[in-house]
């Protein structure tokens, strides 16, 4: 029955093959085309210009500062968010005590938490940051009135507009708006974990800590992978460039000095504000290149025997 | 899930996913290269329409039938005064029609356009999202607006259009040489704005050196009111008040020579005292507690509720903070405090210039009715009704008689005329926006004024920026 497979293959293949190359593959082409050109975006004409804008970037000490906090966001956010919702969704779904004709349960009010958690999903990544950006205000915002209610008057940090803070206030909006999704993955994984599984660990009493990472975890692995690469990607692109864009400091976001510009926020700017469109599809192949080998190291780092149960 | 999603070919695996993630995360890339398709794409539908032949009533030759297509920044100005003009355009060539698009997305909308060949005829280039002037002059994207200036004016046909602009508006539309590129509509005042109000009930008069401010400060701070609050996000509202200080205390010169990008421009002593004096503010502690966290809004909005006594800002405030000011504030603004009697320039100097710039681009379909349509906007009807309605001045020399002006608007009016020839001009923001905005903004100043690095260091800093700018050759440079 091998006849025709490929053909067959083929004929289905070939229609969003070539829109993926029309779409994805010639753009990408493109985009590494203009970084070897003046081009400023504001006009049709533009002239070759070699690696000018790769050895200028490589001097560009902004460019550092982007490509560092990039970085930092594609390594501790998938880790913070990864590791909150995977502790989430074990207490909802496996971690309550107890109940009689249960082998496994949550804890109290699961599925309220399962809601509560995934809440902040529904809103667009800049309402989210909007609201923040309230929150955040150093003068009549909610935390800084919070801190005055319980007395720590003393303490007004100005949040978004201190260098030191500011990265991490904007990673703190990440993992809030996106721990939720996470949560609702792995507890659709731990779902399928056959519960004769936890009986029998019970039966051999181990507690919830050790039932988590030899059952629970290991079991789940694909899953978080997943997520992991997933989470890393989203820190990369387009959801760090909206929060940075819209919440921190600066003429077009950024950060005061610097402190908040990422990767994807950088090509916008040279591109829609400094008129150096070929500059920005340089950093964009920056990108590009940061982005792939994060994929690539976190599939080395996460090969592992899969388990079949 | 689990074994599931692994069996050999089944369902979607491990891998897959991660190619097809790494595919949906480089979307910046891909988004640069649509943008960069543009540039290739063709240069169709750029032609002209057909220009009108010339009379006394329609000196600039504008042809009677063709569509006008005008895109206005929609910003602390607001929309009305240009519908306004455009009536007299439709009434005056009533078989042509006006498209009007006004935007806060200046940059969003118009660069596929300008790349694309087919700009529109008039433009506010304005705002945030300000497309780079320097960029678009040096890629020869702009219309030379002399026509239009040696154009009669609406209001007496024996006078030409240059004629009746205020002094130093033309030569700001100037980047090298004789062409005018720009047309600034609105005359802004920049300097310390504050509550008369506010400062009275203090029992104090605006101080002229800054002794007199600190004394002021320190009196406020008694009885609870921050001396200064500043927009903290956007720091470069700081020079609004800081770069005329520069010039007050040390001369025209040191502006000069800071806008020319001269090596060590920023070394001069001058700009020292005026950076130690706002430093002073900072370790007093009279800025307003958070300032550095703040929006351009919320900081007028403190400012408003007499929470800080002054403010570095335009004349744009009166309209931009309307809506929080209270009825009896007394709005006024001050040209800035210099350091003591001995300063180069008398009390009194302050930064006006154009604000609002409007290009006609030089591929536009119907440039002549783009001329014309800024011709109507500075006539004397057209100004008195932007000044009346949105509380500035605009290039037009006058056209204030027989309006009530708002407490603001008279007070910067009382300012310019303070002022007299002492009016200082600095180009940075307009010929340098990145090194202005961002850099010597947000890293350097907005840093010093946070408390976070000292005089000495910011002007090192500064001067390190500015030096970087010079030396970098993708950026057009422009001299005094």
């Amino acid at each position: 029955m091998q006849h025709g497979k490929y053909r067959f293959i083929v004929g289905f293949l070939a229609v969003p093959l070539a829109l993926y190359a029309l779409f994805v593959i010639w753009p990408f082409i493109q985009a590494i085309y203009y970084s070897f050109t003046d081009w400023t975006g504001l006009s049709p004409e533009f002239g070759m210009v070699g690696f000018d804008n790769y050895s200028r970037m490589l001097d560009d000490e902004v460019f550092w500062k982007s490509v560092q906090h990039s970085l930092t966001f594609a390594v501790v956010l998938p880790l913070v968010t990864v590791g909150l919702a995977l502790f989430f969704a074990f207490m909802l779904n496996v971690g309550g005590r107890r109940r009689k004709g249960a082998a496994i349960a949550g804890v109290r009010g699961s599925s309220f938490y399962k809601i509560v958690y995934f809440f902040p999903q529904v809103l667009s990544i800049a309402i989210v940051a909007l609201l923040f950006q309230f929150a955040y205000n150093p003068n009549s915002g909610a935390i800084n009135s919070v801190l005055k209610g319980v007395g720590l008057g003393s303490i007004q940090p100005d949040w978004l507009g201190d260098p030191d803070l500011a990265l991490i206030c904007v990673m703190v909006v990440l993992v809030w708006s996106t721990v939720g999704f996470f949560v609702v993955l792995f507890s659709a994984g731990m779902a399928s974990i056959p519960r004769d599984f936890y009986e029998a660990a019970l039966l051999d009493g181990a507690n919830r800590f050790t039932t988590f990472f030899k059952i629970t975890l290991p079991l789940l692995w694909d899953t978080v992978q997943s997520g992991w690469i997933y989470m890393g990607i989203l820190a990369l692109g387009a959801e760090s460039f909206a929060v940075v864009q819209i919440m921190t400091v600066g003429p077009n976001g950024g950060g005061p000095d610097f402190s908040t510009i990422v990767l994807p926020l950088y090509v916008y700017q040279k591109a829609f504000r400094d008129g150096q469109a070929a500059y920005a599809t340089t950093i964009g192949v920056a990108l590009l290149l940061v982005t792939l080998a994060f994929a690539a190291v976190v599939m080395k780092l996460g090969r592992r025997e899969r388990l079949e149960f | 899930m689990g074994s599931t999603s692994a069996h050999n070919g089944e369902g979607l695996g491990r891998r897959d996913l991660i190619k097809r993630s790494a595919a949906i995360g480089l979307i910046s890339v891909p988004t640069m290269g649509f943008l960069s398709a543009c540039a290739s794409s063709g240069d169709g539908g750029n032609e002209k329409v057909e220009k009108g032949t010339k009379s006394d009533k329609n000196p600039l030759g504008v042809n009677e039938s063709a569509p006008l297509e005008f895109v206005l920044f929609d910003g602390g100005f607001g929309q009305q005064y240009a519908k306004d003009a455009i009536k007299v355009y439709e009434t005056n060539y009533p078989k042509s029609q006006v498209k009007f698009t006004p935007t806060q997305k200046i940059t969003t909308t118009l660069q596929p356009r300008f790349n694309g060949g087919t700009p529109p005829d008039l433009i506010d280039n304005s705002g945030a999202e300000q497309m780079d002037m320097g960029v678009l002059v040096g890629q020869k994207q702009l219309a030379d607006l002399t026509p239009l200036l040696d154009a009669p004016s609406i209001d007496d046909p024996s006078k030409k259009v240059r004629d009746t602009l205020r002094p130093g508006i033309v030569e700001m539309g100037q980047f090298e040489g004789d062409p005018v590129w720009i047309m600034y509509y609105a005359y802004t005042v920049y300097g310390v704005w504050y509550s008369q109000k506010l400062l009275d009930s203090l029992d104090a008069k605006y101080p002229e050196t800054w002794d007199e401010m600190l004394a002021v400060c320190e009196k406020a701070k008694k009885k609870g009111i921050a001396g200064w609050t500043y927009a903290g996000k956007y720091p470069y509202y700081v020079p609004f008040s800081l770069y005329p200080m520069i010039g007050k205390v040390g001369g025209r010169e040191v502006l000069d020579a800071i806008d020319n990008l001269e090596p060590k421009a920023w070394e001069h002593p001058a700009v020292k005292a005026c950076f130690e004096a706002y430093y002073e503010l900072v370790k007093k502690g009279y800025i307003l507690q958070g300032t550095p966290g703040l929006d351009h809004i919320q900081s007028q909005t403190a400012w408003t509720e007499g929470k800080a006594l002054f403010i570095p800002n335009g004349s744009w405030v009166e309209n931009e903070a309307a809506k929080t000011m209270p009825a009896d504030f007394n709005l006024a603004v001050s040209a800035p405090t210099g350091i003591d009697s001995s300063d180069k320039l008398p009390f009194g100097t302050i930064w006006a210039s154009g604000g609002e710039p409007f290009i006609v681009p030089a591929k536009a379909k119907n440039q002549e009715g783009g001329l014309e349509q800024l011709r109507i906007m500075l006539s004397e009807a057209s100004s008195k009704n932007f000044t009346k309605s949105v509380k500035s001045l605009t290039a037009f020399n006058g056209g204030t008689d027989g309006i009530e002006l708002t407490p603001g608007l008279k007070s910067g009016v009382a300012a310019l005329e303070k002022a007299g020839q002492n009016v200082v001009n600095p180009r940075l923001q307009d010929w340098y926006v990145a090194l202005q905005k961002e850099k010597i903004g947000v890293a350097g100043l907005g840093e010093m004024m946070a408390g976070r690095a000292t005089p000495a260091e910011t002007i090192k800093k500064i001067q390190k920026y500015a030096d970087e700018a010079a030396k970098d050759s993708s950026i057009k440079h422009y001299k005094h």
